[in-house]
């Protein structure tokens, strides 16, 4: 949801590493998305192609990485992707599970000229 | 030319979130986020609080809605300071909204701070505000299925409060379903059966937020 102004700030964080190294032309950029996030990533890609569409940055590549859902276990300190939103401890049967990733929504990094 | 950037999308919100963090935490203000679907019973449930704790605790009422004013014109009768954000299409509160509701709520006296999002299981639970706790409401007429279709809801919560339980021998709804499927996505979700039209259940919520409120103090 809400892939449009997701795209906008995407453009904003662009152009604004762009302006500070002082690069001209924008040839991709990579973006992580986290399995756990509601951004669809095929909506991302079409939004962010209508909204640069014409601009300077028109035709610049979005490459999107579906990042994992992963926690670890503060009990046992094992690390495992979470299956179907399952949050108990596979190892140990604990409860305190902190999400290493996969809620992720970021520029990782952009490709320019 | 590779730019290595690494930054969140959502940093905007996020740092706004942060500033208002602040600004609670530097007022001793416990702060709520409190989400469902539309008509699950968030205002009722407001409405029942208020009356039970607002001689004990001071609180004041943001209400987010897309259009109308009917839930900050039914919490203020309650005798509590209320203003009613209205979004005109945004289908979820964001830190930004809160902030520039700040001119309109006077918080310095306040302990309580309850915001009631926009009735919508999908959106409220990606954009913080800067809150203590996000608390979502799930009521019996919406099933029982809810837990494995929204889990992001559930796994961002605090409490689950499933309410009209008035209502059980009408609808086909299994507590113990929603129970158990929540604790598998949520293992430390406090869950509260409450009826918000009987009054059923409801003082292990009061206690619950009497004692988030006394730890904020401290």
């Amino acid at each position: 949801m809400h892939e449009m102004s997701i795209a906008r700030s995407m453009i904003h964080i662009i152009e604004d590493e762009m302006h500070r190294h002082n690069a001209k032309v924008l040839r991709s950029v990579h973006v992580n998305v986290g399995r756990f996030s509601s951004i669809v990533p095929e909506a991302l890609s079409f939004c962010f192609e209508i909204m640069t569409k014409d601009t300077d940055i028109d035709g610049a590549r979005l490459v999107i990485d579906i990042i994992p859902l992963m926690g670890r276990c503060v009990s046992c300190d094992k690390e495992f992707e979470i299956t179907d939103y399952s949050f108990l401890c596979p190892f140990c049967g604990g409860i305190k599970v902190d999400t290493i990733s996969g809620q992720e929504l970021s520029v990782v990094g952009i490709e320019v000229d | 030319m590779k730019i290595p950037v690494v930054r969140d999308i959502l940093e905007a919100n996020e740092r706004i979130a942060g500033q208002n963090r602040e600004l609670f935490d530097e007022n001793r203000l416990l702060v709520i986020n409190l989400m469902s679907a539309p008509g699950a019973g968030k205002t009722s449930l407001l409405e029942r609080s208020i009356d039970a704790l607002k001689n004990e605790i001071s609180m004041g009422i943001i209400e987010g809605d897309i259009q109308s004013s009917q839930d900050a014109e039914r919490v203020a009768r309650k005798g509590v300071p209320a203003v009613q954000i209205n979004t005109g299409g945004e289908c979820h509160l964001d830190g930004n909204m809160i902030r520039d509701a700040f001119k309109d709520l006077d918080f310095k006296g306040l302990q309580l701070l309850v915001i009631e999002n926009v009735g919508n299981l999908v959106c409220p639970a990606e954009f913080n505000m800067g809150e203590d706790y996000k608390i979502m409401m799930l009521s019996v007429t919406e099933g029982d299925d809810k837990p494995s279709k929204y889990p992001l809801m559930f796994r961002k919560s605090r409490v689950l409060l499933i309410n009209k339980i008035d209502l059980l021998p009408y609808v086909d709804c299994s507590m113990e379903r929603i129970e158990k499927e929540s604790r598998r996505i949520n293992p430390e979700l406090t869950i509260f059966r409450i009826s918000c039209k009987t009054g059923e259940g409801l003082n292990d919520w009061y206690s619950w937020l009497r004692e988030q409120v006394n730890n904020k103090k401290k």
